[in-house]
């Protein structure tokens, strides 16, 4: 065991994980509200003290919380603009939803002794899939069977094509596991490897080194944080524009 | 490893890989991860890794849902629509400040043309009055100078009747006193004449 080769250290690095109930010591029944429901929660109220708090002065000279504010309300909206076309505005909420739940997420899952609730496939997985279906869905609804289009790449050589097509099959389904794993693996390796150097700054020869390290990869994890909350809005936009106009 | 997941059974030998390969593909920390599932081997007696603790999914897909729907409302019902309408304000507000700024400045163009009229306008009427001033000068000045050469013609026309006058008057005398010595030579030539004929004589003579 790891416990016992490491010399008396203690490492424990997957504990922060762990799925607990908030009250008592009991199983974790589905409605059970656990330490998921608390950072999820503290989540919705970082958000909302951000976007609707923020912004209740309606002030024409922002201040700063409502400039943040603008500033995420902005930049979301000109990246569906952009990647999605201008019909792809019309959903602009739900990737805003996504956006500003995985990046407040990510970044109280920073902070000492909490929980990162993206760093769990479960939850990735139910946003990837969600992005997953309502694409699929969505394309076949508004393009009805022209949404197969999109696996069938007119550009190429027709001998290509069948070929092309089966891999871009593969790469489309494929695309829900690569969009949550992508996320999920993120956080927890990140936030793993801290843990590591963390019970390593407990031997006196290696701690200033350790402590540096954790220092550094706190400041990794800051950007990662935020990357992976972006590639996730913008791989959201991508879905949709194939769902949105599937000719390329 | 291997001889370790198995003792654990299949679910933490596949716990152990999955660690491994989303540490690898996301952070290349393969190192970290090692430690990673051999400490959660030791530290989690049931499962190796709480994110396959297949158990506690209803829990958090529960949850993930009610938050995302959450988070949904509060986006669609109160903070999307007050942004867009802040921005959208800022952006009329921007919009009006500007036409105001262009319309002022038409107006001070304006403003500079009128000035500019005005100036000409006080310039021409300057003009005129020093034409009209001239004009009148010259006027004055010639109904001066009209009176002036009447006045010396009739000075001038004065003088002329007055030589004529004295003249005639010489001319008379000259008559006069020519007759009188025609009839004095006439009588000295022991001529007798009467001084009607002599008279005669000498004016047709003066006349020739």
């Amino acid at each position: 065991m790891a416990t016992e080769e490491s010399g008396g250290l203690v490492f424990h690095p997957m504990d922060q994980f762990v799925v607990k109930p908030l009250f008592g010591d009991g199983p974790v029944y589905w409605y059970t509200p656990t330490n998921v429901t608390l950072w999820m929660f503290l989540s919705v109220l970082a958000i909302s003290l951000l976007l609707v708090v923020g912004t209740r002065g309606r002030a024409i000279v922002p201040n700063r919380v409502q400039s943040i504010a603008e500033l995420a309300y902005g930049f979301v909206y000109k990246m569906v603009e952009d990647v999605a076309g201008k019909d792809g505005v019309r959903y602009f909420p739900y990737i805003m939803t996504l956006f500003m739940f995985i990046v407040f997420s990510n970044f109280l899952g920073l902070l000492p002794m909490s929980f990162t609730t993206t760093s769990h496939v479960a939850v990735t997985a139910i946003l990837a899939m969600a992005v997953f279906l309502t694409v699929t869905i969505l394309g076949f609804v508004l393009n009805g069977v022209g949404f197969l289009n999109i696996f069938w790449i007119r550009q190429a050589p027709l001998i290509l094509r069948p070929i092309l097509a089966l891999i871009e099959i593969i790469s489309y389904f494929v695309r829900p596991v690569s969009h949550s794993v992508r996320l999920a693996g993120n956080m927890m390796a990140g936030h793993a490897v801290i843990k590591v150097f963390a019970a390593f700054a407990a031997i006196l020869a290696i701690s200033p080194f350790a402590i540096v390290a954790i220092t550094a990869m706190y400041a990794l994890e800051v950007l990662v944080s935020f990357i992976q909350a972006y590639v996730f809005a913008i791989l959201t936009c991508v879905y949709l524009k194939d769902a949105l106009h599937p000719h390329h | 490893m291997a001889t370790e997941t198995d003792t654990h059974g299949e679910t933490a030998g596949h716990a152990a890989d999955a660690v491994q390969g989303a540490a690898d593909t996301a952070h290349g920390a393969a190192d970290a991860a090692h430690g990673a599932a051999d400490a959660a081997h030791g530290a989690a007696e049931s499962v190796g890794m709480p994110q396959l603790d297949f158990s506690t999914f209803p829990n958090q897909i529960f949850w993930l849902v009610v938050t995302l729907v959450v988070i949904y409302l509060i986006l669609t019902k109160v903070a999307l629509p007050r942004i867009a309408s802040v921005l959208s304000e800022r952006q009329g507000t921007i919009t009006n400040d500007i036409a105001a700024a262009e319309e002022l400045k038409l107006k001070a163009l304006e403003a500079e043309d009128a000035y500019n009229q005005a100036l000409a306008d006080a310039r021409a009427e300057a003009h005129k009055i020093v034409a009209e001033a001239k004009a009148d000068i010259q006027a004055d000045l010639d109904v001066a100078i009209g009176k002036a050469d009447a006045e010396i013609a009739a000075k001038a026309a004065e003088s002329e009747a007055a030589i004529g006058e004295i003249r005639a008057g010489a001319l008379d005398s000259v008559r006069t006193v020519a007759k009188d010595v025609a009839k004095d030579v006439i009588a000295a030539m022991g001529g007798k004449a009467d001084a009607k004929t002599v008279n005669a004589a000498v004016t047709a003579q003066m006349k020739g």
